[in-house]
């Protein structure tokens, strides 16, 4: 086999190892939605009117809306997860092991990137799996369309993580990560509520959202889940994926980033 | 063809000048870096890696040079940092099978290269066990092997034997010894002279300079190599009686 394919396979292999080893991660992940599924949706049900819009043909209830935000919003928690543990491999020395490895810094990058989506892509099917479970059940045929869409917004916010661990020097200032990162993203999107719901509030809030390049990794994940394609989320998550990875590996190029002080000698 | 070739490396943090001119080439066998803490030693190890880069100076590993083709160079180095980098939760075999898989080896060959890398180090045995449960002496011989996985011509190892009783200690500095003798290129930093014999080739690295490099024997003179070291670096808690 090709030494390139050997290097991934076994990078991503270590990840899902990884994984299936910390089963409060997998749980968390789980829960996570589940709870804003059942709790979140089922308050604003009442409080919420859904119109007809694209993807959907019929009037659907608050659940339904939510099933591809929460679906991102798993992928947006593992992508900040895994550079978490990017951050937290660059203070182990696991990260120097990788980085000596005679194969181009891209491609062990993009690497680990596949092995969080592959992490992340396995956690939505389950969290689809279990909400389907409690009735909220998909067209068949998007529960396949959807899986390229997951692998691109799974590229995409895994490549934001990788950006951001590069420029992070250590695990204390993650906090940051929380509340000026994943809430924004999540919140300023159209994972709860759409684009001209915001709009009615405030249209500064509704250009906002409409830049925010989570809102078309929702959206792209959306139109999949409907059999549809939304060309122009498309288009936004690659250049944001181009973009994100990009600055990430100028941020881990020894020329420019990573010239940190070793700590001892 | 030296298998190791420094040559004029300079590398600052800000204004801080951390290697000042690093010269010296290597041949097969055990050299020891000699440097307090601060000489620079840590920051040569991350140029000789490619954690970092620098425009001021050269390094050259087996012919290659380190900034033209770093991958063929980088092909060429076995390290071990300072800091331990097992995945502690997957076996010896797998933490072996693992690097040898970043190094682009898979299947039977990689099987066929970890048995024979640890069976140097005397690990032989402990290939199905976790790597939690090995003791500290034990990790580090694994990560030697572990660095040999891939045939580099050289061997870098950074305070191989920090946090490490006697005994693992003297295992270890024995191991690559015998490592060095069977035609391996070793370049052991260290701040401990009792890890140096007298056979042993010695850079003394102080302040980012290099201040000898020769044979411990000759370094010496027939003194102990410890007060030689606190004479060239005014270094007196870090050395200890020589071997030698």
């Amino acid at each position: 086999m090709n030494a390139w394919l050997v290097a991934m396979l076994a990078i991503v292999r270590r990840e899902a190892m990884r994984f299936v080893h910390q089963r409060s991660r997998f749980l968390a992940a789980l829960v996570r939605p589940l709870v804003w599924l059942m709790v979140f949706a089922a308050g604003f049900r009442a409080a919420l009117g859904m119109s007809i819009i694209p993807p959907y043909e019929t009037y659907i209830t608050y659940e339904v809306y939510i099933i591809p935000g929460l679906c991102g919003m798993i992928q947006l928690f593992n992508g900040m997860q895994s550079s978490l543990s990017l951050v937290y491999d660059q203070e182990m020395g696991s990260m120097r092991l990788l980085l000596t490895s005679p194969l181009p810094r891209w491609w062990l990058l993009l690497s680990k990137l596949l092995a969080g989506v592959a992490v992340s892509v396995l956690q939505v099917y389950v969290f689809l799996a279990v909400a389907a479970g409690f009735g909220i059940v998909l067209p068949g045929w998007g529960y396949v369309l959807v899986l390229p869409a997951l692998i691109l917004s799974g590229l995409m916010l895994g490549a934001l993580g990788l950006l951001i661990s590069s420029t992070i020097r250590q695990l204390e200032n993650f906090a940051g990560v929380m509340n000026f990162v994943i809430f924004p993203m999540f919140f300023l999107s159209t994972a709860l509520y759409p684009l001209w719901k915001m709009a009615e509030s405030s249209t500064l809030l509704r250009d906002i959202c409409a830049a925010n390049p989570f809102t078309h990794a929702v959206e792209l994940i959306r139109f999949a889940l409907y059999q549809s394609l939304n060309g122009w989320a498309l288009l936004w998550v690659v250049l944001a994926f181009v973009v994100f990875f990009g600055l990430a590996l100028l941020g881990y190029d020894p020329a420019h980033g990573m010239s940190r002080r070793p700590k001892r000698g | 063809m030296t298998a190791l070739d420094v040559s004029d490396l300079c590398y600052s943090y800000g204004p801080k000048r951390a290697l000042d001119g690093v010269s010296f080439a290597l041949r097969p066998g055990f050299t020891a870096l000699l440097g307090p803490n601060g000489a620079g030693k840590s920051t040569l190890f991350a140029l000789l890696t490619r954690l970092f880069v620098t425009r001021e100076g050269r390094i050259t590993v087996a012919g290659h040079d380190m900034a033209r083709e770093p991958r063929a160079a980088l092909s060429k180095i076995g390290v071990v940092f300072q800091q331990p980098t097992l995945d502690l939760d997957m076996s010896v075999m797998r933490n072996m099978r693992y690097f040898a898989a970043l190094h682009g080896i898979a299947g039977r060959e990689a099987v066929r290269r970890s048995e024979a890398a640890l069976a140097q180090l005397g690990m032989a045995e402990r290939a199905d066990e976790k790597a939690r449960n090995l003791n500290g002496g034990h990790r580090r011989r694994m990560e030697i092997a572990r660095a040999l996985i891939h045939q580099p011509e050289v061997l870098l190892l950074d305070e191989p034997t920090v946090g490490l009783d006697f005994e693992s200690r003297q295992a270890i500095v024995d191991h690559v010894h015998g490592l060095a003798k069977a035609g391996l290129t070793v370049l052991w930093a260290t701040h401990l002279v009792d890890e140096i014999a007298d056979g042993d080739d010695v850079v003394v690295l102080h302040k980012g300079r290099v201040l000898a490099h020769e044979p411990a024997s000759e370094l010496r003179g027939g003194r102990p190599l410890a007060e030689v070291f606190i004479e060239m670096t005014g270094q007196k808690s870090t050395a200890r009686e020589g071997r030698g």
